[in-house]
């Protein structure tokens, strides 16, 4: 009698399964879109963005229009990092350049720079860079630097003989060739696999309450258990084939192979994956309203997990305050396994105390939703 | 006139009757401008080295003394094998490891030459870039006084490398050019060499205080996602919940039904906005350059086309979840690619084309330009227009899409 009781009871709950797929596979944009995100988004970061230094305009007020400042005007314009952006006739003009946007530094050349230079052996070179976006000031200001130093060395290379006591050497680990794929790969599928996750099974759930067919599906046979499983089973597969997509397109796009071992990769992609669904069903369950449960997942999730899970900013450079605020956050957590895994190689020995943490967070979740699922209507 | 003004108090009822949206849409951005804006920064500190120093002489330590002292390092470890100091790498318990071989001293007293060897965890290719051009920094300082001491000169040596440099990164100038320092004959007193003497200055931003320039992209952020998601969310439930359908059968004018749908949350934006320039003004000081109406207009516009989108992916969605899945890959697609975090121009040029349709890189460009620098309409006159057709667009598109029938 149990047996027979177990067998419907299972039979019952993959008919529901199925039913949540043929949901899912009926709405083919959604699907396109499911898997569109991912692969549009690494090659994005792949292709586009990039914090180097490229094309900055840069303005000249060149006081001395003589050989040697038309000379380092050359360097800096042909270095490949700037852009001529053209010539001032005085200082006013810019304030005037820089506030229009069509510079990013202004460099100035003082009078008589190259007689100054070989007469008095001194001649003094001034950058004004735009300090409204502090990095790229801050790289103009190198990089203009470098180069005109560099000119400065071939002016004078010639007559002096080179000596240097300490020599350095420097190895790059893990990322000899300075790839910035390497920051953005772990980043983007720990982004994406939250989003979606918590989006996609927060919708669904709310969407039954809102439109009130979660009664029926209550008064159905069906456990509450079952009820999210059923729910959540379809997006777990589906968003594992994403990982799958996006670590393929990492290695094929981008030569960014799993360097460790790809089973525990996948394994520990689960364990995020399923944080992120115990996550949707908890705002599932305190959302009323799809457009609630929306909010909270894309308004109230996107920012602080593209700022502070380290992501393109890393966090060793904040606030020591915020090492505490980004350890409640999980995507910290899965980017650092990923990175362990994928770019060093190394085994669970490295990442035991993250995947914990992971673990404890899925079942504080899911021990959450529970207490709040109501398995009656208000 | 008055049947839009009917619809939008509806659409505002249906707003604040909700708790919990009524309270979130201004919530949401105080709580993450206050929390996010201070938290970003390019800047590293703290770089924590691990030295191997395998000779333990007076010139091995007197470099580590150099190390210790400059503010961007940490010597947070020492080791005395190579193994050792590569495991704490592997563990990120250090970044950089230095490695001091034996014989330093003694090959630099006999030899005149000496090496050390450094590794760098470059997972984050910037940083350690930047960490090597720091350390270089210091390795040159220590090479100038080396040669210095051997010249017994130290005047003018040491002077002819030193660049006068505002900010806190007047060690790396020489970034990425590792063995620039090119130091005159030995035991021979150097003749003055042609230099050219380099000062820089910031100007907007004098010391380059990060909050100022994340608080107009997080700012610009915020408003995006709220009027997007909201707006778009409005009409594509009154579609999936079939209350469109009575709606479409009155006399409402598709121009006034979309201007009851988009004036509501213009409105919301627009306090947002003035609530996150008050965050601005009052918790992060900075300073307004320009004026305060420039910004409204900027972003009223750009609220509009954001708007107009958003409502036109919505007359393509039949589903809630349809309409947010697209949400998410525009604003997405939109923060990364509009220069809140990274620079535009070091996106390829087919990006940049791209970008023209973006609206989020014009509100970028008119929020930071008026708030830092103080420019005037004339300087983003430009934004301004781009804006302008972008929005009509937009919202052309979304009042021609939109059907009244089923």
């Amino acid at each position: 009698m149990i047996q027979i009781e177990r067998e419907y009871d299972m039979k019952r709950f993959l008919g529901f399964v199925k039913k949540e797929f043929l949901h899912i596979f009926r709405d083919f944009r959604t699907l396109i879109i499911l898997f569109g995100i991912p692969v549009v988004q690494i090659l994005l970061f792949g292709f586009v963005v990039s914090t180097e230094i490229k094309d900055a305009g840069i303005a000249f007020l060149d006081l001395s229009k003589d050989e040697i400042s038309r000379k380092v005007i050359h360097k800096t314009v042909s270095s490949g990092f700037f852009s001529y952006s053209g010539e001032l006739t005085s200082i006013g003009e810019a304030d005037r350049i820089m506030k229009e946007g069509k510079a990013k530094a202004v460099v100035i050349f003082e009078p008589q720079f190259g007689e100054k230079l070989f007469r008095e052996k001194s001649a003094a070179v001034s950058i004004i860079a735009d300090g409204s976006e502090p990095n790229t000031a801050t790289l103009i200001t190198h990089y203009l630097t470098a180069i005109i130093q560099n000119y400065n060395q071939e002016l004078t290379g010639s007559r002096v003989g080179e000596i240097v006591p300490v020599k350095a050497e420097v190895s790059m680990f893990y990322n000899p060739e300075l790839k910035s794929h390497f920051m953005f790969v772990p980043g983007v599928i720990t982004l994406i696999l939250i989003l979606i996750c918590a989006l996609m099974t927060s919708v669904t759930i709310t969407r039954e309450k809102e439109f009130g067919t979660m009664e029926v599906l209550l008064v159905s046979p069906l456990r509450p258990i079952q009820i999210i499983l059923g729910k959540v089973t379809p997006y777990f597969l589906l968003s594992f084939i994403n990982v799958i997509l996006i670590l393929l397109l990492s290695w094929l796009v981008f030569g960014l192979p799993v360097k460790g071992s790809v089973a525990l990769l996948l394994a520990e992609s689960m364990l995020y994956i399923l944080m992120a669904l115990s996550l949707g069903i908890l705002i599932s369950t305190v959302s009323k309203t799809m457009q609630q449960a929306i909010f909270i997942s894309l308004v109230g999730l996107l920012l602080p997990t593209i700022l502070l899970s380290g992501f393109i900013f890393p966090i060793e450079n904040m606030h020591p305050a915020y090492h505490w605020v980004s350890s409640i956050l999980p995507p910290r957590y899965f980017i650092t396994i990923i990175k362990n895994i994928m770019i060093k190689g190394t085994g669970l020995g490295f990442v035991w105390k993250e995947t914990l943490i992971l673990a404890g967070m899925t079942l504080l979740f899911m021990l959450l939703s529970i207490r709040n699922f109501k398995t009656r209507l208000e | 006139m008055r049947t839009t003004l009917y619809l939008i108090r509806k659409e505002f009822l249906q707003i604040f009757r909700n708790k919990f949206i009524s309270k979130a849409i201004f919530a949401v951005p105080i709580v993450q401008m206050l929390l996010l804006v201070p938290a970003v920064t390019f800047e590293i500190k703290n770089v924590d080295l691990c030295v191997v120093d395998m000779d333990l002489s007076t010139a091995s330590r007197s470099l580590i003394t150099r190390l210790e002292g400059s503010s961007f390092f940490r010597v947070n470890q020492q080791s005395f094998s190579l193994e050792e100091a590569q495991k704490l790498l592997h563990r990120d318990q250090c970044d950089m490891i230095l490695h001091i071989p034996t014989g330093f001293g003694r090959d630099l007293v006999r030899d005149q030459g000496s090496s050390v060897m450094v590794s760098a965890n470059a997972i984050n290719a910037s940083t350690a870039q930047l960490s090597w051009a720091y350390l270089n920094g210091v390795l040159r300082d220590y090479n100038m006084e080396l040669i210095a001491e051997m010249t017994g000169n130290s005047g003018s040596v040491a002077g002819s490398g030193s660049i006068t440099g505002a900010g806190s990164l007047a060690g790396a100038e020489s970034a990425g050019l590792p063995g620039t320092t090119v130091i005159s004959g030995k035991g021979t007193l150097p003749e003055a060499l042609p230099r050219i003497s380099i000062t820089n200055r910031y100007w907007y931003n004098e010391l380059l205080t990060y909050s100022w320039f994340m608080l107009p992209g997080i700012l610009g952020i915020l408003i995006t996602a709220i009027g997007f998601v909201l707006a778009g969310l409005n009409l594509v439930r009154e579609k999936e919940v079939g209350t469109i359908e009575q709606i479409n059968v009155t006399p409402v004018k598709k121009v006034q039904f979309m201007a009851s749908k988009m004036i509501p949350f213009l409105l919301i934006g627009l306090i947002d906005l003035a609530l996150g320039l008050a965050i601005g003004r009052l918790v992060f000081h900075i300073p307004f350059e320009g004026s305060a109406g420039l910004l409204f207009l900027g972003s009223a516009i750009y609220l509009v086309a954001v708007l107009g989108l958003a409502l036109l992916v919505s007359t393509f969605s039949s589903t809630q979840q349809q309409f947010m899945f697209v949400a998410f890959f525009i604003m997405i697609l939109f923060i990364l690619m509009s220069g809140v975090f990274t620079p535009v121009e070091s996106m390829p040029l087919w990006a940049q084309k791209v970008n023209l349709a973006n609206p989020l890189v014009y509100l970028m460009r008119i929020n930071r330009m008026v708030m830092l620098k103080g420019s005037e309409f004339g300087d983003i006159s430009g934004n301004i227009g781009a804006l302008l057709i972008i929005a009509a667009l937009f919202m052309g598109f979304a009042v021609r899409k939109y059907r009244k029938t089923a």
